[in-house]
């Protein structure tokens, strides 16, 4: 191979400055809070307090893991159908999709909470058609719902990414051949976007785990996700070590998550399609 | 060859968008024969063939498959197969699983998919790649994975979409042959598009030439070559001087301004006709000898021969010698009865056939436009 030029090392300076300061020394502040207590001395105390915390984590990984499933099983026709319409509707279509996103988090999820709690629309409007109140803010499904609004087009835009790219002639082909569309579904269509699958599950399901405003606002005080209870530590509880030992579990945990994930998509490199 | 019509297309017709696309196609094709729909871009030859295969619907008109009306059977039905353009193997399976696919569905056992599979890949030479990954193929190895996967459901018609359109040229002269050794073996129909004049004429039994969304002639490439019915088939077909003619009596045309024998008849008396003279069976003689003469006006070396171009009576001739004559020489000209072909005006008339605007260079560029297709 050709060995790099100056120059060429020289543009890669910049981002790699960035990168450091911005991913790597807070990497390193995350392991060392969490190894050592108040004084600066190392500890694993805080590491191994986290068990306390092991409900509390294991129901995060669980709500986010449902609300990525809910996610991908509302995406993924909605991605195929998209993939196959005209160039217009796709275009209006992904606007659509695109345009909560331009909004701010905080602003959608005080309007779910708007449209959710016992005194809002949806409730008045259950009400005058004689139906009663259904209690839903502060529940886990609110919850659960709040992470679906908010994170599904990052689950929609890598599968519809993945599939418009996809070859028609591949499903031709296999119909050709003799499979039905539920064969054609399952053995050519489902197959080549698992990568787009894999994406958009990471993509969706590592914010809805360490999240804690959603959880906040639509669960009330009724529970916490280990995103409010790490928020906690550095802020009212101010015990930055607990905090940074709690982040670190979570990581390693999301990260044995997506290897998990990665391994159903094989060696496929397609992995990362973002548009 | 059997005599048995396998398929037939009834007043097929097809319109895109107010484009017609398909003009009352009537089409009979025979069992086990190799027939390939020949046409340049935007003829109709993939419409058709997309509609025989079920993957488009004709606007009107029937597709009968051995005297069954097959107009709403879905592709997955049909008894035939399609080898599309660029292959489309499934890109997540292996060899042997590309070609297992449609036995599986079939829910074949393991051991006859096995045994098929390891057939099928001896029979387009590519024994000892079913571990191989797709991506790691050549363009001719996945065209033949392609045939192995289409041949190994046993289909009564293999249909092939340009199937050698991608390939450098030596490949696709070594891929004709074998395909047509392919189909003599495995007795099976082929329909094969192509608008490269040269593979249809090679391999097939009949040819179905195709312009504007109608057919223009079918025939043996024999036929086709030597007994054009119109311009647009006899300039398509290989090299073609298309005259204006005027058909003096039986066997006696007239044209460049002399009277030839010919081997034609059944026109009526002084009828005005399409005279085509092919470039190789023009004979170059001492211009006393000659019926006409005229100027070589260009002399390009093609290999095996010079082509020429002659300028006769203000028409520009293509004549293909192996003698050379430099540019400037006044030749003169001499064509044997059974070298002129009549025939009757048509809309393509006038069109065709005249030199004057020749170069290699367009000729290339048209087929690159063709290619894209």
């Amino acid at each position: 191979m050709k060995k790099k030029s100056l120059g060429t090392k020289l543009t890669a300076a910049p981002y790699l400055v960035w990168s450091a300061i911005f991913i790597i020394v807070p990497l390193i502040f995350v392991l060392v809070y969490s190894v050592t207590d108040s004084q600066g001395n190392f500890t694993l105390q805080y590491i191994l307090d986290i068990g306390k915390y092991k409900d509390v984590m294991l129901n995060s990984i669980w709500l986010g893991f449902i609300a990525t499933v809910i996610s991908l099983v509302i995406s993924y026709p909605l991605a195929y159908i998209m993939a196959r319409t005209t160039a217009n509707v796709q275009r209006t279509m992904m606007i659509l999709v695109m345009l909560p996103m331009w909004m701010n988090l905080l602003i959608r999820t005080y309007s779910m909470m708007i449209i959710l709690q016992d005194t809002g629309i949806i409730n008045t409007a259950l009400e005058a058609i004689g139906l009663g109140k259904v209690h839903m803010i502060n529940t886990e499904a609110a919850v659960v719902l709040g992470m679906v609004y908010n994170y599904i087009p990052y689950m929609i835009l890598p599968l519809y990414s993945i599939m418009s790219k996809m070859d028609h002639n591949l499903i031709e082909a296999a119909e050709d051949l003799g499979a039905n569309k539920f064969t054609v579904l399952k053995n050519i269509v489902l197959p080549l976007s698992l990568p787009g699958i894999a994406s958009g599950f990471t993509m969706v399901f590592v914010p809805s785990v360490s999240t804690f405003y959603i959880s906040k606002k639509l669960g009330g005080n009724t529970f916490s996700l280990i995103g409010d209870v790490i928020e906690m530590q550095f802020k009212s509880a101010n015990n930055y070590n607990l905090g940074a030992a709690l982040s670190l579990v979570l990581m390693v945990l999301i990260i044995i998550c997506m290897m998990v994930m990665n391994r159903f998509t094989g060696e496929d490199d397609d992995g990362g399609v973002l548009i | 060859m059997g005599d048995n019509v396998i398929i037939r297309l009834q007043d097929i017709s097809k319109k895109f968008e107010d484009e017609v696309i398909l003009d009352k196609i009537n089409l009979s094709i025979k069992d086990k024969e190799f027939m390939t729909f020949l046409g340049p871009s935007g003829c109709g030859k993939t419409t058709t063939l997309r509609i025989i295969a079920g993957f488009l619907e004709a606007d009107s008109g029937q597709v009968i498959f051995e005297g069954k009306d097959i107009n709403n059977v879905p592709p997955h039905k049909r008894q035939v197969n399609t080898i599309f353009q660029r292959y489309a193997l499934f890109p997540h399976l292996n060899v042997y699983e590309n070609i297992a696919f449609g036995l599986r569905i079939k829910k074949m056992k393991e051991k006859d998919i096995s045994r098929k599979v390891h057939e099928m890949l001896e029979l387009v030479n590519l024994k000892g790649f079913q571990k191989r990954n797709i991506a790691s193929l050549s363009g001719g190895q996945q065209q033949r994975v392609a045939i192995a996967r289409a041949l190994a459901v046993e289909p009564r018609v293999l249909l092939l979409d340009e199937p050698l359109g991608a390939l450098d040229l030596k490949l696709r002269k070594d891929m004709q042959v074998e395909l047509k050794n392919i189909q003599k073996r495995m007795g099976i129909t082929f329909i094969y598009v192509t608008h490269d004049q040269q593979e249809a004429l090679s391999m097939s039994d009949t040819v179905v030439v195709m312009n504007g969304g109608k057919i223009q002639q079918i025939g043996t490439p024999i036929d086709i070559y030597n007994e054009p019915k119109n311009a647009f088939v006899a300039d398509f077909i290989g090299e073609s001087n298309i005259l204006d003619g005027v058909m003096l009596d039986d066997f006696k045309a007239k044209f460049s301004g002399a009277v030839f024998q010919c081997l034609d008849k059944g026109f009526a008396v002084n009828e005005s006709v399409d005279i085509v003279v092919r470039p190789e069976d023009v004979d170059v003689v001492p211009v006393s000898e000659g019926t006409i003469s005229g100027i070589i006006t260009s002399n390009t070396f093609k290999g095996v021969h010079f082509e020429m171009i002659v300028d006769i009576d203000n028409f520009k001739w293509m004549i293909q010698t192996t003698d050379y004559y430099p540019v400037g020489t006044r030749i003169g000209i001499q064509i044997e009865p059974d070298a002129i072909h009549v025939m009757k005006k048509s809309e393509y008339s006038g069109m065709f056939g005249d030199y004057s605007s020749f170069s290699d260079e367009l000729e290339r560029l048209s087929d690159v436009e063709q290619e894209e297709e």
